[in-house]
């Protein structure tokens, strides 16, 4: 019955399902008509008022402001520490509740969503009533070591981090089921040692999977701005990231300088975005070969 | 192995000797480094700072809790940011139907540009979006000088906060709804049809209800990242106590007076209203879902 | 009310699902569409519901032409394979859909709904889900989705191909005796031969996008038209032999053949079905000697597998268990067999040198 059911289904609504061409049509607009309005243009936008000084301006506004370059070095200091660490424990905790069952995992499970129900700013809030220097739960301990976390980078990477928790595992934790453990048992029957299984058995397989959970992870811990905000406490030249910076600027009336800035994360997420398209491609391709053997 | 005689696998004991003891019914490793992981993982940068949230909001009466919570300038608030949440997402959820059902079902120029551009919003950093939708609709903006002459303020306004909400919205019901869309067996549309409905009857009585779990997931999770926005918001609204101020900036305000307490409260509210409608819709959502089992 | 297919062809790309196909379904009959995937049953049946459009040719209900309406219009009962229930829908709800689009007064839903729930024997299961059901109920609950709109005829597409073997035999007696309790022109597709001979009034043999044959149980069983119906029905004898002047020879049977008298010689192959052979212990006029390598009880009779060494052939024959106990039959026996008829076909690309 198999060429019976591949052509009913390339064929199922050639009678039945299409709507008339009109109204085909008239849905597309409306959907190019919506995407106009709401993405492409604004899209378009950030360049046209980025480069609005021409290039020489722009780059001038990136690079010869003592303030944006180091917003720019912070943020290349606090994204990659924040989405290193919820890389680690995001896999680590992928493989605990998709490979086990113990009591507390549904719970686990619906902790690991929860950062999605906070807002930003009080996820920022929490981590000030913890780590602040005057009335925080932590500040005879921190005061004690002199460190400071709130109003510093720490603080910065511990919000950043709050946001991005549910990114790396919640892409792989439904992966990892629908893989199955069959592999990984193969793998110990026939010997091997822990981080050989993980490695050579499930690594490989949850490569790009994993890859494309960490993208999202870096493109939300490169937006946040909330919780940022919140624990910033916003000093020059010293706790500003890009995102900070770009309102900023803006609230200095510098467009083209925030708009400079803005224009770089925006390149950035147009490149997730093509890193997605490619990794999308790349997951379900390791799916469908998992699922055909 | 008699099946009268409980397994002492299953009994209580059991389960703790065998998480106490590292051993598993699973015979993968792993289990024990994993689950350690996990949890210092989720208790530190998620249990302590709810906890710490909650703690401070103890440590106030009732009657200054319900003096920093509810007082007419936070219920304000509350009412703008629940009420454009709420909206945005009502109105992300036609739209990503529309734009779901034109991506799944037609084929036409374009098609793959649109797919991969839903997902912008989810990309770009929100400070980004804010700084563009703030431009684009004053009064000389790409947009304004059209829509300001007839009444429309699309920046520094309620309406502003909506209209950002919405594009910030959009990529969450439009992924939702997509792979339930596609995965639609064409026959029932075809049984719908052969039962003599119109085109119509069978979108309204057929797939629209298919569809309704999706539609309730996208919905909320919206209107959840709408509860919580904060960076694109600062830049498109007035933040006018009473008449433009979201909860997170009354938060954020109480902060910068360090009046930590109060802004404790506030926060407390805002995670158990957005807490209370995501377990609302949850629970709508299974109820719709009895026939998935 | 009786259907006719009049020159109906179809394609899809390169691919000719039907060619210039007619066909008669009287009314009130029972009609299997019977053959392998790939035949175009399918989608002869799908052209019929209006679910697909012909490229060319026409449909008739009765006298009236109806290739141009749609599935909607044509008031046609159609079954799926693989059931198509409204997930969302209770049963109840399932049933009464059709009746619902058409705004019927919910009293008269209500009661033909369970007059409908009665007859296919699901009464109580009305405010179950689709998935809380088993297949064969499934499989019901489809049926009387097609009938509760008074359909003017009922289309079933293999309505018991995802079902198990036990579960399938007991809907299929239930469906002729339902079918001849409501007196609906039916049609189904299938591809399986017991199935469509048990049901069916009428049995249309398809292949490759064409009719091979069209007729009852009985007269499709017993005088296939072609060797590819012949072969379908399965499970048959073949011998390769020539034809010559009114007779066929192959090996040692030489048999009258009157279709074909004359004098040059033409390849032809001879069909003899399991049950139409004899075995016996001592030779007759044309029969053939062989060891029996094997002896399985099937139902009613048994399979005894014969190897015969002259022709390099092993035999399939239907013995009953009664005759098999006159003759002792054990492995490793020699005997001799005979067939009681044999049919002859000559390809027909021999026909056309």
């Amino acid at each position: 019955m198999h060429v019976n059911s591949v052509r009913t289904q390339k064929t199922a609504g050639k009678m039945v399902a299409n709507e008339p061409l009109w109204f085909r049509i008239l849905l597309i607009s409306l959907c190019y008509l919506i995407a106009s309005v709401l993405i492409i243009v604004p899209l378009i936008y950030v360049f046209v008022q980025a480069f609005s000084e021409g290039i020489s301006g722009w780059w001038n506004n990136l690079f010869n402001d003592a303030e944006t370059r180091h917003s720019v070095f912070l943020t290349l200091i606090v994204v990659p520490l924040a989405v290193l660490v919820n890389t680690v424990c995001g896999v680590a905790a992928a493989w605990t509740l998709t490979k086990f069952k113990f009591p507390g995992r549904t719970l686990l499970m619906t902790a690991l969503d929860l950062p999605f129900a906070v807002s930003p700013v009080v996820a920022g809030l929490m981590f000030v009533l913890l780590y602040n220097l005057r009335t925080g739960y932590f500040a005879p301990m921190l005061n004690a070591i002199g460190l400071k976390v709130i109003f510093a980078w720490p603080g910065l990477v511990m919000a950043t981090m709050f946001v991005t928790i549910p990114f790396v595992a919640r892409e792989l934790i439904p992966l990892m089921q629908a893989l199955g453990d069959d592999e990984e048992l193969a793998a110990v029957s026939l010997g091997a040692s822990p981080w050989q299984i993980f490695w050579r058995v499930t690594l490989p397989n949850i490569k790009w999977g994993l890859l494309f959970g960490v993208i999202q992870c870096n493109a939300r811990a490169i937006g946040e701005f909330g919780a940022v905000y919140v624990v910033s406490g916003r000093i020059e030249r010293e706790t500003y990231t890009m995102a900070l910076r770009v309102e900023k600027l803006f609230q200095d009336y510098n467009n083209p300088g925030s708009y400079a800035v803005a224009s770089v994360l925006t390149l950035m997420a147009l490149s997730t975005l093509v890193l997605k398209i490619i990794l999308e491609r790349m997951v379900a391709a390791s799916m469908e070969q998992s699922s055909a053997e | 192995m008699s099946a009268a005689k409980p397994s002492p696998n299953q009994s209580l004991g059991g389960t703790l000797r065998r998480l106490v003891s590292g051993k598993h019914r699973s015979p993968l490793p792993g289990f024990g480094p994993g689950l350690a992981v996990t949890i210092s993982w989720l208790t530190v940068m998620l249990f302590v700072p709810l906890i710490a949230l909650i703690a401070k909001s103890i440590s106030l009466t009732p009657s200054e809790f319900l003096a920093a919570a509810w007082s007419d300038r936070a219920r304000a608030a509350y009412t703008l940011t629940f009420g454009a949440a709420a909206i945005a997402a009502v109105v992300d959820v036609i739209l990503g139907l529309l734009f779901a059902w034109v991506i799944v079902r037609y084929r036409f120029p374009g098609r793959q540009m649109l797919d991969a551009i839903v997902d912008l919003p989810f990309a770009l950093p929100t400070a980004v979006a804010g700084l563009v939708y703030s431009s684009l609709y004053v009064k000389n903006g790409w947009f304004g000088q059209f829509l300001v002459p007839l009444g429309i303020e699309g920046a520094y306004s309620r309406f502003a906060i909506v209209l950002v909400l919405v594009f910030l919205g959009l990529p969450f019901v439009v992924r939702t709804v997509q792979p339930l869309l596609s995965s639609l067996e064409g026959d029932i549309e075809e049984a719908a049809a052969s039962l003599g409905a119109s085109r119509w009857q069978t979108f309204m009585r057929v797939i629209l209800p298919s569809l309704m779990p999706a539609l309730y997931t996208g919905f909320a999770l919206a209107f959840a990242r709408g509860l919580g926005e904060y960076g694109s918001i600062i830049f498109v609204s007035t933040n006018i106590p009473f008449k433009s101020e979201i909860a997170p900036m009354l938060i954020y305000s109480r902060l910068e007076d360090y009046k930590y307490e109060e802004a404790t409260a506030i926060a407390v509210v805002l995670l158990a209203g957005s807490i209370t409608t995501l377990m609302l819709i949850n629970w709508l959502e299974a109820r719709n879902r009895r026939y998935a089992r | 009310m009786s259907i006719s297919v009049q020159n109906l062809s179809k394609r899809f790309g390169d691919f000719v699902a039907l060619k210039n196909v007619s066909l008669e379904v009287p009314s009130d009959s029972l009609t299997a569409l019977l053959g392998p995937s790939g035949s175009g049953k399918t989608t002869l049946l799908r052209i019929i519901s209006g679910l697909e459009s012909a490229d060319e040719g026409s449909i008739l209900f009765k006298d009236e032409d109806v290739t141009t309406r749609s599935a909607r219009d044509r008031e046609v009962g159609f079954v799926f394979q693989h059931y198509a229930l409204f997930r969302h829908m209770t049963v109840f709800e399932n049933v009464a859909f059709g009746m619902r689009v058409r705004n019927a007064p919910n009293n008269e839903v209500r009661e033909r709904v369970n007059e409908l729930l009665h007859l296919v024997r699901l009464e109580g299961l009305g405010q179950r889900y689709p998935s809380e059901l088993s297949g064969g109920q499934r499989q019901r609950v489809a049926l009387a989705r097609a009938l509760a709109v008074k359909p003017r005829m009922l289309l079933l597409d293999e309505p018991f191909g995802a079902l198990d073997a036990k579960v399938r035999q007991e809907l299929r007696t239930w469906l002729r005796k339902l079918h001849e309790e409501m007196h609906v022109t039916t049609v189904f597709v299938t591809h399986d031969q017991e199935e469509a001979f048990e049901m069916a009034d009428q049995v249309v043999v398809m292949s490759q996008g064409h009719i091979e044959q069209t007729g009852t149980p009985q007269a499709v069983f017993d005088n296939p038209a072609t060797s590819f119906v012949m072969d379908f029905l399965g499970n048959v004898n073949v011998f390769h032999g020539r034809v010559q002047s009114g007779r066929v020879q192959m090996g040692p049977f030489s048999l009258q053949y009157d279709e074909y008298q004359h004098e040059e010689p033409r390849n032809a192959t001879a069909y003899v079905r399991p049950h139409e052979l004899d075995i016996d212990r001592s030779p007759s006029q044309a029969s053939l000697l062989g060891k029996i390598k094997q002896i399985n009880p099937a139902g009613s009779v048994l399979k005894v597998r014969v190897a015969v060494e002259e022709f390099g052939v092993e035999l399939n024959v239907d013995v009953t268990h009664y005759r098999a106990k006159q003759l002792e039959l054990k492995l490793n026996d020699i005997v001799y067999v005979h067939p009681r008829s044999v049919r002859v076909f000559m390809p027909e690309a021999d026909y056309v040198i």
